[in-house]
């Protein structure tokens, strides 16, 4: 997780833009220009001359049916933020849970950690697809008593699931990145372990790790996507009806660009919180 | 030897521009090659493969449409054909009627929203419960009807609308319907429940969900509602049909827009339609009574 982070900061860190290749002169932002435009070009070119272009422009991108279609969608893409906001506060608990209990010392906590290596290793080795399934489909087919059937609770309930194995492991790397010496110096002081855990290690912990846990989360944005399967119709969901309806695929690409709108602002803030942390260390 | 650099890209940028000029304004030349009054000949068809009829279809395959070796099993496609099933045994008609011997017949699994997608088609024909609609026809083609549909509502016995009578008993009831089927436009706007219908990749999930309790009821075409309730569902029951609507629904095969074979499966299948033939296949897999929901 180190790695990660390390490798955020420095792209953000040097003084002139990557993007546009460093250097400082004139010259070389006309040198990027050129390349830019003659490598866009050359790439819109190759794919408007092919032979199937016409066909591809029709069933893909028609305004009409592009703008008709974002009308139906863009409503749709609230019932995401809302599995996504809802998931997410779940996600954030059981995960640093998860991680505390995995790091418990001493042999008479073992079977809890485990069950918690158990439980991340299963968990992140599973598709999402097939936990959707399971819990939407299996989990109510049970018909126990006070088991709630909404396919919109299970759904959020396999994201919570797969998603918390993720973010415990962030979280962990978290807890491991906090040098042995911050432990001992609190255990030194008088704080007990769990204390010594709760105002020392963790506040570190959790600071370093917020932009790999935003990662994970534009990662759940878009698995929202994947509660579709077992009945809600959110997005995605929305523009295959669209699709079938239309025989046209047009609104694929309209949920795409939603979708994208809804996960850049994330991305962008997770590049500015890097940064941030990268001028507090100097 | 930056400069030279960026020169190279801007020449090759050019170069390129220049050549793909050309070539612009004839870029639908491969595209669209409609054969006016196209002979049906066998040998004048323009086929996917040469000398066979490749039609298209899901797997697996259901019945009443297509039965597997078994009675009442599912046929998958990659195996050997059975000639069973409604739409199997039509396409074989369709196929005779064309000039094909059986054994020119070859079948390939095409899932529903693979058959509109652009570009070559890997299908001559599809045969897969596709109900004709006008903006789907700017896609493809659609062959004339084969089989007017009409959709039903299944349901399990005991449930809230096992014994409903109208379109209005059922306004309560949390539906379900395949995505990108009619049935889901059928419960949008003919039935207009007060809450929102799901939508399942396969008819398969649907059973799930009312297997579940997610769902009260599904909407299917009304032979695979019949096959569902009989045969797919312990208690199933068919509770109605919707009545037919103004405009009728029908099943078409699909074919590759303006395909020169459109006009001659119209042929073999109006042939098939006045010598009897589907009226027989009717008979034979898609009877069965359920009352009509007013």
């Amino acid at each position: 997780m180190a790695d990660r982070q390390r490798a955020g900061s420095r792209v953000d860190g040097s003084r002139t833009s990557r993007i546009l290749g460093g250097g400082g002169a004139g010259r070389s932002t006309l040198i990027a220009v050129v390349s830019t435009v003659a490598f866009f070009g050359l790439l819109i070119l190759l794919v408007t001359s092919s032979p199937g272009w016409p066909q591809v422009k029709e069933q893909f991108f028609d305004w009409d049916i592009f703008k008709e279609s974002l009308r139906a969608i863009a409503p749709k893409l609230l019932v995401n933020v809302k599995i996504f906001l809802i998931a997410e506060v779940f996600i954030l608990a059981f995960g640093l849970a998860i991680a505390i209990f995995r790091s418990l010392p001493g042999p008479v906590f073992f079977p809890v950690r485990l069950s918690m290596v158990v439980y991340a290793d299963f968990f992140r080795g599973v598709p999402t697809i097939l936990v959707i399934y399971l819990f939407g489909f299996g989990v109510p087919a049970l018909a126990i008593s006070g088991v709630p059937r909404s396919e919109f609770f299970w759904g959020i309930v396999a994201l919570v699931l797969v998603y918390s194995a993720y973010v415990s492991e962030v979280y962990r790397a978290g807890i491991e990145s906090v040098h042995p010496s911050q432990e001992a110096a609190a255990r030194s002081l008088g704080l007990s372990r769990t204390k010594a855990m709760r105002f020392v290690v963790l506040p570190q912990a959790v600071r370093r790790v917020i932009p790999p846990l935003l990662n994970d989360f534009i990662g759940l944005q878009k698995d929202t996507a994947l509660v579709a399967l077992i009945g809600p119709v959110e997005a995605f969901r929305q523009s295959q009806i669209e699709v079938a309806a239309n025989f046209d695929y047009t609104p694929y690409f309209a949920t795409a660009l939603l979708f994208v709108a809804m996960t850049i602002p994330l991305a962008r803030f997770t590049d500015w919180l890097i940064a941030r942390e990268r001028r507090k260390r100097r | 030897m930056r400069k030279t650099l960026a020169l190279l890209v801007l020449g090759a940028g050019l170069v390129l521009a220049a050549g793909c000029g050309g070539d612009d304004e004839g870029g639908d030349a491969g595209g669209t090659t409609t054969a006016a009054a196209a002979s049906c000949d066998k040998g004048s068809l323009d086929l996917v493969n040469a000398g066979q009829l490749t039609i298209g279809t899901d797997n697996p395959a259901f019945p009443p449409w297509f039965e597997g070796k078994g009675e009442f099993e599912p046929w998958d496609p990659t195996t050997e054909p059975t000639k069973k099933g409604y739409e199997q045994e039509t396409a074989y008609a369709i196929a005779e009627n064309l000039g094909f011997t059986d054994a020119e017949v070859k079948w390939t699994v095409v899932p529903f929203n693979q058959s509109f997608r652009p570009g070559p088609k890997k299908f001559d024909f599809d045969i897969n419960q596709i109900s004709y609609d006008p903006k789907r026809a700017e896609a493809v083609d659609f062959s004339d009807s084969y089989y007017d549909v009409e959709q039903a509502v299944v349901t399990l016995e005991g449930s809230k609308i096992a014994d409903a009578a109208s379109i209005a008993d059922l306004k309560d009831a949390k539906l379900g319907a395949q995505i990108g089927t009619t049935s889901l436009e059928a419960i949008n706007d003919r039935i207009q429940p007060s809450s929102e219908p799901s939508v399942y990749d396969t008819n398969n999930d649907a059973i799930s969900a009312l297997k579940a309790k997610q769902i009260d009821g599904i909407v299917v075409d009304f032979p695979t509602a019949l096959y569902m309730a009989a045969v797919q569902l312990d208690n199933g029951k068919v509770v109605g049909r919707l009545s037919a609507q103004e405009a009728g629904e029908y099943f078409g095969v699909v074919l590759e827009k303006d395909s020169p074979l459109t006009e001659c499966v119209n042929e073999a299948i109006q042939k098939i339609k006045d010598d009897g033939t589907l009226d027989g296949l009717e008979q034979k897999w898609l009877t069965g009574s359920a009352p009509v929901l007013g």
